[in-house]
């Protein structure tokens, strides 16, 4: 009992210095595998993602300079097709419009719809007598560069405040000519709600943070 | 000779004379002496330089045509340092819909290209946060480095913080040398050349926007932006403080800032705050704004908004 007693500290002292040598060791391991994964440790530049910076829906800037009365000095990008979807009656001129709610098998299939719900469908902004133009609700045809109209009918506060400038992009001048884009530039008219997008990389941490 | 003249020489106590002389004499001593220092009538030049707000035309011409040399032969291109002035009824504000910043980061680096800042060490001017929505804006909480594979990430909400282009900036009350200051068109601009280095201004900006250049700054040469402004985005010597000028070489000259086009989801608005049609005037009028630390009386002109 008495020679327990006397080993006692001893076996305490190694169980100690033991303990704290492996939390170092652990702390220490846990950070360096932390400075692996963890960003913020490299310096990125905009060098690295050319693609960001050459958005081809931009392009240069708008005609017109600054300082322009600003009507008539508006430009706007074509409304965004699909590669030799247009002129839609090409292919139309040929078939029956068929009205009935189905899932789209010989042409567009490829077309999620996803906007409204189940109460939409293709002919509440389509025209079966003129494919060309879109169909406003009072029956109004209107050509795909004024789409905007369309959207509008349901979306007035966001069409407001696209023609005031503060919903959507813009690009060119603050006093003069602009670049703007129409509604289907960003958001997929069958299936609108924006996407997630890559983040581009964190900026790096100060060095005292660094080991 | 009129009599004023003559009665300054006859003063027995002005004695030009001899002052004139010693003041020759002195200069000359000046000037022998920078030579010895093996300094280029360039470099002499720029040392002897005035606060910028104190340069006539002339020497506002002289000092561009300088800084225009200089930088050609070190980027190896043509660049042009212009001081276009501020003008009349325009007073530049912007807005930032928090509603739809994604946090996708492109106007950090979009500002970079522009700006010309050091590349590494790095410097930048806009700092994105990653806020928890249900913690709302709490900067203890804020996350600056996340790096999701996509964003934005479930239940965050992103804040971009840049130079608030303060009505009452607390940087140029403190900055000791008057190497800072706001220009009439309300951007707060530093004269690289006049600024000492202290880094008084950091400590008194409560949003971080200011930034130093611990080191020579790295800036490949074709990255380097040509079209530069003398207060703004021309390239920049170590030791010396830096921020956000609204893109004053774009802004002046009717252009959106580069942040403001690059955002992918049209979250940033900029425009001229005394022009009722301006695009921030309709955010402000429509919207619920509101200015970072406003308690602070900083007044800033930088104004967040929800756009939905």
């Amino acid at each position: 009992m008495t020679k327990d007693l006397e080993n006692f500290p001893y076996v305490m002292l190694v169980i100690v210095i033991g303990g704290t040598l492996f939390a170092m060791f652990c702390v220490l391991k846990g950070r360096s595998e932390a400075a692996q994964t963890v960003g913020g440790r490299v310096a990125h530049g905009p060098a690295e993602f050319p693609e960001v910076f050459n958005d081809p829906l931009l392009g240069g800037p708008p005609p017109g300079g600054s300082g322009v009365d600003e009507q008539g000095h508006y430009s706007v990008p074509p409304p965004p097709f699909s590669e030799g979807v247009f002129p839609c009656s090409e292919c139309h001129k040929e078939l029956t419009p068929d009205a009935t709610v189905r899932k789209l098998e010989m042409a567009h299939e490829e077309i999620a719809l996803n906007h409204g719900g189940e109460n939409r469908w293709c002919f509440d902004c389509h025209n079966p007598d003129d494919r060309d133009r879109l169909k406003l609700a009072n029956g109004t045809l209107v050509p795909f560069e004024e789409s905007y109209r369309l959207c509008g009918q349901c979306h007035g506060e966001i069409y407001r405040d696209w023609r005031e400038g503060i919903h959507g992009r813009r690009t060119g001048n603050w006093d003069g000519a602009k670049k703007y884009l129409l509604c289907a530039h960003c958001h997929n008219p069958h299936n609108p709600q924006f996407k997630p997008i890559a983040p581009l990389p964190p900026p790096v941490r100060p060095d005292f943070l660094k080991k | 000779m009129n009599t004023g003249t003559e009665n300054l020489n006859s003063s027995p106590n002005a004695s030009e004379e001899v002052d004139r002389r010693d003041f020759m004499a002195a200069s000359m001593g000046v000037l022998a002496a920078l030579s010895l220092t093996g300094c280029t009538k360039d470099e002499v030049e720029a040392f002897l330089q005035k606060n910028f707000r104190e340069l006539d035309p002339e020497e506002v011409k002289s000092a561009l045509a300088r800084l225009e040399a200089d930088y050609s032969e070190r980027f190896g291109k043509k660049v042009t340092v212009e001081a276009t002035p501020s003008r009349e009824r325009v007073l530049f504000g912007y807005g930032l819909d928090l509603s739809r910043c994604v946090g996708c980061r492109r106007c950090v680096y979009a500002c970079v290209k522009e700006n010309n800042q050091s590349r590494d060490p790095q410097v930048h001017w806009i700092r994105v946060l990653q806020m928890d929505k249900e913690e709302g804006i709490s900067f203890e909480k804020a996350e600056q480095y996340y790096d999701p594979a996509t964003v934005p990430a479930e239940g965050k909400f992103y804040m971009p913080v840049q130079c608030q282009q303060c009505r009452e900036p607390a940087c140029v009350k403190t900055c000791p040398v008057g190497a800072t200051w706001q220009e009439p068109d309300g951007i707060v601009v530093v004269d690289y050349n006049w600024c000492i280095g202290c880094r008084c201004c950091m400590a008194a900006c409560p949003y971080g926007a200011r930034h130093f250049n611990w080191s020579d700054p790295n800036l490949p040469a074709e990255e380097m932006n040509p079209d530069t402004h003398y207060l703004g985005n021309r390239p920049r010597p170590k030791g010396v403080v830096e921020k956000c000028t609204f893109c004053i070489q774009r802004v002046r000259k009717g252009r959106y800032p580069a942040c403001v086009e690059i955002c992918p989801v049209g979250a940033r608005k900029f425009g001229n705050l005394l022009d009722e049609k301006s695009e921030i005037r309709a955010v402000m009028r429509e919207k619920r704004v509101f200015v970072l630390k406003g308690e602070l009386n900083t007044q800033p002109k930088f104004y967040y908004f929800y756009g939905l």
